[in-house]
């Protein structure tokens, strides 16, 4: 800046404070209620201080669940990072292929291939949710991890994501490999795939949370209590007549299901930041 | 944009797209063409047999008052998270860009409750705004106003504004904060120069060099209203109370759980596929423009 | 080791560009040719033919006697220096060099004894075990040399590889490559757009434009005997002045009124026609001298290059560049005569450029 002017100053760090904690506030309300006990939660006095129930709390969600959605949360969590995973690793693996197609090889059909998973990436899979299920349920997929992953694999961000980058690597490089007697499979392992490394693990981050934190997919394709991932069975805990939902267990299912995806924004922030901001050009 | 060095052959390449064409082709361009078609089709009430009735599905949609109820809601909504959050991550980050100690710490402590699920979000917010054991909620009713979002509309729509809100600011921090960093010092240097104060400058000179930021999370933030808050509004209202705070997305999912009338939910998906590619369109053209300059 | 020889290669791109319009070329096993041109003349899609790297649209490309039109580059036994150096950003110094011996699968030890070798030669020992970013700019060319060096090729390609260094660097590593080539005796084809280097670098030199081959020969006879308009601008620094003239009699041409003696002038040609009068700025002398015709040159401004001073005026109304040693003219100058030596002239046909010498 211009100039270092204290009020100015002192004003960004007030902003910034109260910005901070504005924004952390009901995920630490969510953090005490883990560990009071139902009464507590239910007479409306909640205190803003720490109780002793987590103790009790924290095992009950992941070993045992609610009185009447009787899931543990660890199952569902489970579910969760299968599903997390399995999108995360599946949408690097074709599309880095596909990219790798598009971009270093010429062949009939290429630039209507690019097209067709080009358009991909204006309709999110909300638009076509009943159709979608239907042919997964067609494919006899509901209930399993593979109705679960596939569909939300086809998209076309991280093909664009990985053409992108491929495009910045400059021509000489192939052209000193086939110099130097590598083909297109040497090509790819020796010289592209250490050089998407971070390329990968960025779009690997996005694309962890954006596969654990999914709803309305996993919602209407998994029946079996045993399917549920976690982001939908809280939900199911509080719906349940109101008066009858244990507080105290679904905050601490929302306290366990957020924990994931912030541990790897926190810890990989620089990654998270690079894929984001390259996956939304 | 094209690569002077390929590989020669073509059923290489064909192997390496097949996966990904497949399963496009599969789980994406069959069943959006199955909404398309659908949407032009009357099933009879077992579903045994169907005709084409043309546009009849999109009419009889454009009669229902819920669906304008629906496009209302959606409108409000959005223009309220995009304003809310749009400005408050604009103040965020203008301060944050400003050279203080722990810049970097007060960027990390901002960003991260974009991983936070959109459902697992409506859970904070209902739960701290709950009409009978929120913590925030008893200062509002104590204050004598009748606080209840799950009976009254409005109050059920500033619950959700707030959390679909909350959620978004630090997507929307995260991409001001760049925008600001990319500004030239010496632009700001001149303007201090030629005599703007702090204020002055930041309207004359930063806010209308951010406004391709702007105008790019504006897009972004209302395609993010439009779908991604689907799980907070499930979560907080289930669309409710009385249907007062579905919007068109909700719509679709609500209507298609009763079942029945195949036509008129794909007629639904149709447009909601049209306003997707509108504002994907006009992205794009603005994306365009960025590259050219 | 081989030669290298083209036969009226050929390159269209789509749209029917055509970028190398039938060139023809031999060059010696164990000389250093240097391809020099403008930017877009064809050389560096000629050097891309030669390695393999874009496909020869007509004629024949040999290295040695084999006939490589339709040889992958890495079969072609050639290597190549690339203008960015294209290392492998992910691989050490000692794998960058060791990557093309490892797809050829040469046995470890071998690899190592080049490897080690190539890095004596050129001093980049300390570096082997360092990632390509660790490197300053003269240390990747070296590094890139380096690569070129272990494949013990038939032939090196250059392609501007100094183009991206800073001018003192450049003067050092073009010194190097020319004793590294005449250690080696492998054949090398330089493309450069810079006429110090290919005048210092070359044995042969060959002068494009336009897709095609202006001028070859060695650096001295092309100098001294430029065959076009184009070739006599483009090499020498300054260029060559041009000056609109006329055809006197035998062994006589006038500009501006001023008669001048040639001792290279083609026989025959009609009194009174058109002709372009050319005069490289350091072999015109100030001062007359005699037995030597002039010119008056009048004089806008001085250049000092230290060593020198070069004098920018006209001739008859034509801009004009003088280069002579400091203090040999006084720098307030406005008016110079200059002795024109007969030998020094150059003429050209105003119509098809080509010299107008001796047959």
């Amino acid at each position: 800046m211009v100039e270092n002017r204290p009020f100015a100053q002192f004003m960004a760090y007030l902003t910034l404070v109260i910005g901070v904690l504005v924004v952390a506030f009901p995920v630490y309300l969510a953090i005490m209620a883990s560990t009071f006990d139902a009464a507590t939660i239910i007479n409306g006095n909640m205190p803003l201080v720490p109780g002793d129930q987590a103790g009790v709390n924290y095992p009950r969600a992941l070993f045992y669940g609610g009185v009447h959605a009787r899931e543990p949360v660890g199952g569902m969590m489970l579910n969760s990072m299968i599903m997390a995973m399995g999108i995360a690793i599946g949408k690097i693996l074709i599309s880095i292929l596909s990219a790798y197609a598009v971009v270093y090889f010429k062949f009939p059909f290429r630039k209507t291939a690019f097209w067709i998973i080009f358009i991909t990436l204006m309709l999110p899979v909300e638009v076509r949710i009943y159709p979608t299920y239907k042919i997964v349920a067609d494919l006899g997929l509901l209930d399993t991890y593979t109705g679960l992953i596939m569909p939300l694999i086809a998209s076309a961000t991280g093909t664009l994501l990985f053409r992108q980058f491929f495009m910045t690597i400059p021509d000489e490089l192939l052209e000193a490999s086939k110099i130097d007697g590598a083909g297109a499979f040497r090509f790819f392992k020796d010289t592209l795939l250490p050089l998407s490394i971070t390329t990968i693990a960025a779009l690997f981050v996005i694309q962890f949370i954006y596969g654990w934190n999914q709803y309305l997919w996993p919602l209407l394709i998994t029946t079996k209590s045993s399917m549920q991932t976690i982001v939908i069975g809280i939900k199911k805990m509080i719906t349940t007549t109101d008066a009858l939902t244990e507080w105290q267990i679904a905050m601490t299912t929302a306290v366990l299901a957020m924990v994931p995806p912030v541990l790897v924004v926190i810890f990989m922030q620089r990654l998270f930041v690079k894929g984001l901001v390259e996956t939304e050009k | 944009m094209e690569k002077r060095a390929h590989f020669s052959g073509w059923t290489l390449p064909l192997l390496l797209i097949l996966p990904q064409m497949a399963i496009t082709v599969i789980f994406f361009y069959w069943p959006a063409s199955q909404a398309i078609w659908q949407s032009f089709l009357r099933e009879d009430a077992f579903g045994l047999s169907s005709e084409f009735v043309g546009f009849e599905n999109y009419l009889a949609l454009f009669e229902q008052p819920e669906y304008y109820r629906a496009m209302v809601t959606t409108i409000i909504f959005s223009t309220l998270v995009a304003f809310f959050s749009l400005s408050v991550a604009l103040l965020l980050a203008t301060q944050a860009d400003k050279n203080i100690r722990g810049g970097h710490a007060f960027k990390t402590l901002l960003i991260w409750p974009y991983a936070v699920a959109p459902a697992i979000a409506g859970v904070l917010w209902i739960f701290m705004f709950h009409p009978t054991l929120g913590t925030l909620a008893r200062p509002i009713r104590a204050a004598g106003i009748d606080w209840n979002p799950m009976l009254n509309g409005n109050h059920a729509m500033i619950l959700l504004v707030l959390s679909a809100t909350w959620k978004h600011i630090s997507y929307n921090f995260l991409f001001f904060l760049a925008g600001l960093q990319a500004i030239p010092k010496s632009v700001i240097e001149a303007g201090a120069i030629d005599g703007a104060g702090p204020m002055r400058r930041f309207w004359t000179i930063v806010f209308p060099l951010l406004s391709p930021t702007t105008f790019f999370l504006l897009v972004v933030t209302v395609v993010y209203v439009f779908f991604e808050t689907f799980g907070i509004i499930d979560a907080v209202t289930g669309g409710g109370p009385a249907g007062q705070t579905t919007t068109l997305v909700y719509k679709v999912y609500a209507d298609g759980r009763l079942g029945g009338d195949l036509g008129g939910s794909a007629a639904q998906s149709v447009i909601l596929m049209v306003i997707v590619i509108a504002l994907t369109a006009i992205q794009f053209r603005y994306v365009e423009r960025k590259v050219q300059y | 080791m081989a030669g290298v020889t083209l036969d009226t290669v050929r390159k269209i791109y789509a749209g029917n560009v055509e970028a190398v319009k039938g060139v023809s070329l031999g060059i010696e096993d164990g000389s250093f040719c240097v391809l020099v041109g403008p930017s877009g003349c064809g050389k560096s899609t000629l050097l891309r033919m030669i390695a393999g790297l874009e496909t020869i649209s007509g004629g024949e490309i040999k290295i040695g006697n084999r006939v490589v039109n339709q040889v992958e580059p890495a079969d072609r036994d050639i290597a190549m220096v690339f203008q960015n150096y294209a290392l492998y950003p992910h691989m050490s110094v000692y794998d960058n060099m060791a990557y093309g011996l490892r797809n050829r699968k040469t046995p470890k030890d071998e690899i190592e004894k080049r490897v080690k070798e190539a890095a004596r030669i050129l001093a980049i020992e300390p570096f082997l075990d360092r990632k390509p970013r660790a490197l300053s700019g003269g240390q990747r060319q070296r590094v890139a040399m380096g690569r070129a060096i272990v494949r013990k090729p038939q032939v090196f390609l250059f392609d501007e590889p100094l183009s991206n260094l800073d001018a003192k660097l450049r003067v050092q590593m073009r010194v190097e490559i020319k004793r590294l080539q005449k250690a080696l005796g492998v054949t090398s084809i330089y493309v450069t757009h810079d006429q110090v280097e290919a005048m210092t670098l070359s044995d042969k030199l060959v002068v494009m434009s336009g897709g095609q081959i202006e001028q070859v020969g060695s650096p001295s006879e092309v100098y001294r005997r430029p065959e076009t308009r184009f070739v006599a601008t483009f090499i020498g620094s300054p260029p060559m002045n041009i000056l609109p003239g006329k055809v006197e009699g035998p062994g006589r041409v006038s500009v501006g009124g001023q008669v001048i003696a040639v001792t290279d002038m083609r026989e025959g040609l009609t009194p009174g026609s058109s002709i372009e009068v050319g005069l490289r700025p350091e072999d015109v002398q100030a001062g007359s001298a005699p037995g030597a015709s002039s010119l008056a040159m009048e004089v806008d401004f001085v250049e000092e290059l230290g060593a020198t001073q070069l004098f920018h005026g006209k001739v008859a109304g034509t801009d004009f560049v003088v280069q002579a040693s400091t203090g040999q003219i006084g720098a307030d100058t406005r008016k110079l005569t200059l002795s024109i030596d007969p030998g020094n002239v150059h003429l050209f046909d105003p119509q098809s450029t080509k010299r107008l010498g001796r047959v």
